[in-house]
C-alpha cells in the first residue's frame, strides 16, 4: 500500500473526481449497512401510534420507553437471555480447550506424529460430508442430552476449520522453542500450555470471538433440541417471538398490556435488546482482547 | 543424543494422542454416527422401535428416492436452490471485490475506520435479527416503502411477500449482510503487495487506475482465483437461516429450497426417512462439488487446507 503523500497521480483531475465519487459509494454503502439497524431502533423508542403509520425514519417519534418496560418485564426473555450466556461461556470455554488440544497434535508433522495423516482425514472430512439434518437430531436424541443445555454445546463442539485455523498459527511459531523445552526435558502438554498457548493469544482470541459469537447467534439447534419453550435461548426465543403469534404465550394482564402497545414496536424492541449484546462484544473488541492478553 | 531424541518422541507420541482423543470421541458421536444414521433413507423407519429401527426397519431400497425424482417440491426446490445460490455466489463475488479496491483508495484513515466497522457489523448479527429488522424495514407500512413513496410516489410493495421478487431479495439481503466482511480477505492480500510495484508503476506513468489494473489486480489473482473456486461448493447453499427466517406461504413456488424442504418434511410432517433421502441427496452433490472446489483450489491457487 502507498501510504507516502504527495504522489503525483493525486493532483491529476480524473483522481480527484473519483475521489469524490468513491468517497459518495463507499459512504453510501455504509449508510445501507447501518440505517436499518438505526431504523428499527427508532422504532422500538416511539410511540406505537407513530410506528403503525411508517412515519419514523432516522429519530425516534413520541420518544417512549413503554415497549422497553413491557420487554423487561417479560420473565420468558430473561430466561431465555441466562440460557443464552450459559450456552456461550460453557460452550466457547468448552470449545475452544478442544480446538487447542485437536490443533497441537495436528500441528506436528508427519515425521514427528506418525497417526496424523489418519487423523487429518478424519477430522477433514467432516468438512465435505455430514449425515444431515434427521441423522444429527436422532443421534441428540439416543445420546440422552435431548432438552439438556448439553445438546447445544456438545455436537457443534468441535469445529475443523477452527482447528485448521488454530493449527496454521502453531505451525508458524519458531520450532526452535519447542526443541529447547526439549532438551529441558518438557513433554508435549508443557509445550503446549506454556509456550505454545502463550504466544498464540491472538490467534486464540480472533478464534474465541467467532466462537462467542456463532453460540450467541445460533438459534437453529435450540429450536430442534429444545422442547420446552423456556429452556429456549435468546435467539430462538426470538425467532418464536417474531414468526409466531405471540399472544398465545402471554396472560391476560400482558395482553391488556400489549393492546396499548403495538406487535410493531414490541417486536422492534426484542430485535433491539438481543442485538445490543452483540454489538456492544462487537465495539470492544480490542478492549477484550487487551483484558484476554492481560489475563492469560 | 539419538536415543533420547527417539524416547522423547514416542513418550511424546502417545501424548499426542491423548490430546486429540477428546475432540476425536465427540467427532465419532457427533458427526459419523450420523453419517451411519443415513442408512434410514432406505428404509421404512418405525421409530417406534427406538434405537434397534436402525437395523430392524423394513428395508425399502430406493424406493425413497424414486418418490423423491418424481416430486413436483423437489424439482422446485432443487430450482429455487441453484437459482438464489448462483445469484449470490456472483453477487459476493463481484461486491466485495470491487469495495475492497474502492476502499483501498480511501486516504482518510477515520473514515476508513470506521465505514470498515460498520460494513464488517451486519456480519456479526444472527439471521433471527436480520431478518427482524428486514422484516419491519421491508414491510408494506415499512420504511422503505415510505422512503419510495415519499420520493418516487411508488405505490407500497410487499418486497418480502411477492414471490418474483424473492429470490432478488434474497441476494441483496445476503450481500448487504455479508459483503462487509467479504472484503476482509482481499484487504489483507492487498495490504501485502509490494509497494516497490507502485513505486516502478509510477515511475512508468501510470495513472492510479492503470495501477491498479496492472498491480493491484495480478497480484491478488490468488485469491480472487481461491474464493471464486471454493464458492462453488456453496452452489446447493442457497441459505437455509436466512430463508427461514425471511419466507412465508406466498413465496413457496420461488423460495422453497432444498434445506427448508428437509426440515418441513422431516421435522414437521415426520416423515424422518424421506426427509434423511433429501437430505443424502444434497450431501451427496455437495461432497462432490466441495471436493472438485478443493482439487482445483490446490491445482489452481496451490492452495492446502492443513
Amino acid at each position: 500500500m502507498t501510504k507516502r503523500k504527495g504522489k503525483y497521480y493525486m493532483d491529476t483531475r480524473g483522481y480527484k473526481i473519483f475521489t469524490v465519487f468513491n468517497y459518495i459509494i463507499v459512504i453510501t454503502a455504509a449508510l445501507i449497512c447501518l440505517f436499518p439497524i438505526i431504523n428499527v431502533f427508532s422504532v422500538s423508542l416511539s410511540s406505537p401510534h407513530k410506528a403503525a403509520a411508517g412515519a419514523v425514519w432516522l429519530l425516534p417519534k413520541d420518544f417512549t420507553l413503554e415497549s422497553y418496560k413491557f420487554v423487561m418485564r417479560s420473565g420468558n426473555f430473561w430466561a431465555a437471555m441466562f440460557i443464552s450466556i450459559q450456552r456461550v461461556i460453557l460452550g466457547t470455554s468448552i470449545g475452544m480447550i478442544l480446538t487447542i488440544m485437536a490443533a497441537y497434535p495436528l500441528s506436528k508433522n508427519t515425521a514427528e506424529f506418525r497417526a496424523r495423516r489418519i487423523y487429518v482425514w478424519v477430522y477433514f472430512f467432516t468438512m465435505l460430508f455430514s449425515g444431515g439434518l434427521v441423522p444429527s437430531f436422532l443421534i441428540v436424541h439416543y445420546t440422552g442430552i435431548m432438552d439438556t443445555i448439553w445438546a447445544l454445546i456438545l455436537p457443534g463442539a468441535v469445529s475443523t476449520w477452527n482447528i485448521i485455523l488454530m493449527l496454521s498459527f502453531f505451525r508458524g511459531l519458531p520450532k526452535e522453542l519447542e526443541e529447547a523445552a526439549f532438551l529441558d526435558e518438557a513433554g508435549h502438554w508443557n509445550i503446549l500450555w506454556r509456550i505454545y498457548v502463550p504466544l498464540s493469544k491472538p490467534a486464540i482470541a480472533t478464534i474465541g470471538l467467532f466462537v462467542i459469537v456463532g453460540h450467541w447467534n445460533s438459534w437453529f439447534d435450540g429450536m430442534l433440541y429444545m422442547k420446552k419453550p423456556y429452556h429456549y435461548p435468546l435467539q430462538t426465543y426470538l425467532h418464536s417471538m417474531l414468526t409466531i403469534d405471540v399472544s398465545r404465550f402471554l396472560t391476560t394482564e400482558q395482553q391488556n398490556i400489549i393492546a396499548k402497545l403495538s406487535p410493531k414496536t414490541i417486536r422492534a424492541t426484542q430485535v433491539c435488546v438481543a442485538t445490543i449484546p452483540i454489538l456492544y462484544v462487537y465495539s470492544c473488541r480490542n478492549t477484550l482482547l487487551q483484558v484476554w492478553f492481560w489475563v492469560v | 543424543m539419538t536415543r533420547k531424541s527417539k524416547n522423547s518422541t514416542r513418550l511424546g507420541t502417545r501424548s499426542l494422542h491423548l490430546m486429540i482423543l477428546p475432540s476425536l470421541i465427540l467427532l465419532i458421536i457427533y458427526r459419523y454416527l450420523p453419517m451411519i444414521g443415513i442408512v434410514i433413507a432406505f428404509q421404512d423407519f418405525n421409530i417406534g422401535l427406538g434405537v434397534k429401527a436402525f437395523w430392524q426397519s423394513e428395508w425399502v431400497g430406493f424406493a425413497h428416492f424414486k418418490r423423491l425424482f418424481s416430486s413436483p417440491d423437489f424439482t422446485r426446490a432443487l430450482f429455487n436452490t441453484l437459482n438464489i445460490a448462483i445469484g449470490k455466489i456472483i453477487a459476493m463475488f463481484f461486491v466485495p471485490l470491487t469495495f475492497a479496491l474502492l476502499i483501498n483508495e480511501v486516504r482518510n484513515r477515520p473514515v476508513k475506520r470506521m465505514v470498515q466497522t460498520i460494513v464488517y457489523m451486519p456480519h456479526f448479527l444472527s439471521w433471527v435479527i436480520m431478518a427482524g429488522i428486514l422484516k419491519e424495514v421491508l414491510a408494506p407500512d415499512g420504511v422503505v416503502n415510505a422512503i419510495a413513496a415519499t420520493l418516487f410516489g411508488s405505490e407500497p410493495k410487499f418486497w418480502l411477500g411477492d414471490k418474483n421478487l424473492f429470490p432478488f431479495m434474497m441476494v441483496v439481503t445476503e450481500t448487504i449482510k455479508e459483503f462487509g466482511f467479504g472484503t476482509i480477505i482481499y484487504l489483507a492480500a492487498i495490504t501485502g503487495i509490494d509497494p516497490t510495484l507502485y513505486e516502478a508503476a509510477i515511475v512508468d506513468g501510470a495513472s492510479r487506475f492503470k495501477q491498479t489494473i496492472h498491480v493491484t489486480i495480478p497480484s491478488i489473482m490468488n485469491i480472487i482465483v481461491l474464493s471464486m473456486v471454493l464458492s462453488l461448493g456453496n452452489i446447493l447453499n442457497a441459505g437455509f437461516d436466512q430463508i427461514f427466517n425471511l419466507y412465508s406461504v406466498p413465496v413457496l413456488e420461488t423460495g422453497d429450497i432444498i434445506d427448508t424442504l428437509v426440515y418441513r418434511i422431516s421435522m414437521q410432517s415426520g416423515q424422518y426417512d424421506f426427509g434423511t433421502a433429501v437430505g443424502l441427496f444434497k450431501s451427496v452433490i455437495s461432497m462432490i462439488l466441495i471436493s472438485v472446489s478443493y482439487w482445483m483450489a490446490y491445482k489452481f491457487a496451490d492452495y492446502e487446507i492443513f
